[in-house]
C-alpha cells in the first residue's frame, strides 16, 4: 500500500514582500569590490524586500493573510488554527501569532501560536497543520510563515545583507479534497551546529551591548555579537552532508523513486549552494525550481514563494508530484513530496 | 591528489587573480578576493574533484594553498 497523503492539503499560497528593496545598485554603492553582476552570479538574487521602520513580523503576516482571504474567497471566520513561523517576533510575550489573530478578525475559538524554527520553517508548519487535522480536532488551519531577518544584519555585513530579505507567506492547509496531499514527513535536528547560524545577543542570556563594531573570525566571516552570525564554510559543508540523505529519505518515506518527481523546491538559501547541491544530487536542472531573484532568501518563506512561482509559470500542474526540502539556522531541516 | 592540478583548479575559483602567480606558497586568505564565496567554491571544488570536506579549521589553520593540499592530501 503507498503511503497516505489525503490526510491534509495545501490549497492555496499567497505571499507578501515590504514594498522598500535593497537592489544590487545601491549594494555595490555601499561595498564598490562587489560588483552588481558578481551578485547576480553568485547569490542568483538582484533585489531583497526590506521591512520598513515601523513594519514588523505581525504587519507582513497580515498582509500575507489578508491577500489569501482575498484572491481566494476564504473567510476568516472559518479557520480554526493560526500557526505562525518566525524567528523576529514583534514580542518576547504575547504570541505574534494572537497579535495577527486579531487583526485578521479569526474567531476566539481559533487556536494561535508561534512556532520558531528558521529555513526548515515552512515544512515544519505543514507537518504541524496536517497532524492537527489529521487528529480531527480542527479541518482548516492557516499556516504563515514570516520573518524581518534584515534588522538582524549589521549595515557592514556584505554577505548577509546580499542573501537575506523580508518577507511573509501564508497558506491554508485542510482537510478539503483541493490541492495538494502532504505525504509522509522527514524531520531532523543537530543543535551541535547552533552556532554556526546564530543571533547571539539580544534575548536573555546575553543582553545587547553598545558594541557596533563589525570584526572578523578567524576564517573571515564578519561578527558582531549583537547581530547575525553565519558561518558559512560550516553551513555550507552542513547541506553537502545532510540533503543529499534528506532528499533519499523523502523518497524512502514516500516510496518513490528520483525519477518519480516532477519538480525540487529546496529552501531557497542562494544560487551557488542550491546549484551545487542539484548536482551533487543529480537532478536534471529542467526538475529543479530556483526562484529568489526578486525576492532574496526570505528564510521560512522560500518554499511557498517559490512554489507559488511555480504554480504561475505551470512547472506545478495537476498530477505533479513535488518534493520540498528545508534545511539550515538550528541545524534543523525536513521535508515531504506534495500531491497535486 | 595531484599537486599541480589541485593548484590550477585552486587558482580557477578567483576571477581577479592571474593564475600564473599563484603557487603552493601563497597564502590565500592574503589575495584580496578571497572571501566567504571563495570559500565555499573551494569547499565545492574540493567535494567534487576530491570527494573530500574541507572543514572551518582546515582554513583557519592552513596558511599557505601548500598546507591546505597537504591537510587534504594526508586524509584518505
Amino acid at each position: 500500500m503507498s503511503p497516505d497523503h489525503s490526510l491534509a492539503r495545501i490549497s492555496v499560497i499567497e505571499y507578501y514582500l515590504p514594498s522598500t528593496k535593497l537592489t544590487n545598485e545601491q549594494l555595490h554603492i555601499a561595498f564598490p569590490e562587489w560588483s552588481v553582476d558578481k551578485i547576480m552570479e553568485k547569490v542568483g538574487i538582484s533585489s531583497r524586500s526590506i521591512a520598513a521602520p515601523d513594519e514588523f513580523t505581525s504587519d507582513l503576516a497580515v498582509a500575507a493573510a489578508r491577500q489569501l482571504f482575498e484572491k481566494n474567497k476564504i473567510r476568516p471566520a472559518d479557520i480554526e488554527y493560526l500557526i505562525l513561523c518566525t524567528q523576529s517576533p514583534d514580542h518576547f510575550l504575547p504570541t505574534t501569532a494572537c497579535l495577527v489573530h486579531e487583526r485578521l478578525q479569526l474567531p476566539t475559538s481559533a487556536g494561535a501560536i508561534d512556532v520558531n524554527q528558521g529555513c526548515s520553517g515552512f515544512v515544519y508548519g505543514i507537518g504541524l497543520a496536517k497532524g492537527l487535522i489529521a487528529s480531527g480536532d480542527v479541518n482548516k488551519v492557516l499556516l504563515i510563515t514570516a520573518e524581518t531577518y534584515s534588522r538582524f544584519l549589521h549595515p557592514s555585513d556584505k554577505g548577509n545583507r546580499s542573501i537575506f530579505g523580508d518577507g511573509a507567506a501564508a497558506v491554508l492547509v485542510s482537510s478539503a479534497n483541493k490541492g495538494a496531499g502532504i505525504g509522509p514527513m522527514i524531520h531532523g535536528t543537530d543543535g551541535a551546529g547552533a552556532g554556526n547560524l546564530i543571533v547571539k545577543n539580544g534575548a536573555l542570556r546575553f543582553p545587547k551591548t553598545a558594541d557596533q563594531s563589525l570584526m572578523e573570525d578567524n576564517e573571515r566571516n564578519p561578527f558582531n555579537d549583537n547581530y547575525l552570525f553565519m558561518n558559512g564554510t560550516e553551513i555550507f559543508n552542513f547541506t553537502l552532508e545532510s540533503v543529499p540523505g534528506l532528499v533519499r529519505n523523502i523518497l524512502k518515506k514516500n516510496q518513490l523513486q528520483q525519477d518519480d518527481i516532477d519538480l525540487f523546491i529546496f529552501h531557497q538559501a542562494n544560487k551557488f549552494m542550491l546549484e551545487y547541491l542539484r548536482k551533487k544530487i543529480k537532478i536534471p536542472p529542467e526538475r529543479f525550481f530556483i526562484s529568489m531573484e526578486y525576492s532574496g532568501n526570505t528564510v521560512s518563506s522560500t518554499i511557498p514563494i517559490a512554489m507559488k512561482h511555480a504554480l504561475l509559470e505551470g512547472k506545478i500542474k495537476a498530477g505533479s508530484k513535488v518534493l520540498i526540502a528545508g534545511f539550515g539556522v538550528g541545524y534543523s531541516w525536513g521535508g515531504t513530496i506534495l500531491y497535486y | 591528489m595531484d599537486k599541480n592540478q589541485f593548484l590550477q583548479s585552486f587558482a580557477e575559483q578567483f576571477d581577479d587573480v592571474d593564475p600564473s602567480s599563484i603557487t603552493t606558497d601563497t597564502k590565500f586568505k592574503d589575495l584580496e578576493e578571497w572571501s566567504s564565496m571563495v570559500a565555499l567554491m573551494v569547499i565545492a571544488m574540493v567535494d567534487e574533484n576530491y570527494n573530500k570536506k574541507i572543514t572551518g579549521a582546515d582554513l583557519r589553520e592552513a596558511n599557505t594553498i601548500g598546507e591546505l593540499y597537504d591537510r587534504l592530501n594526508s586524509r584518505s
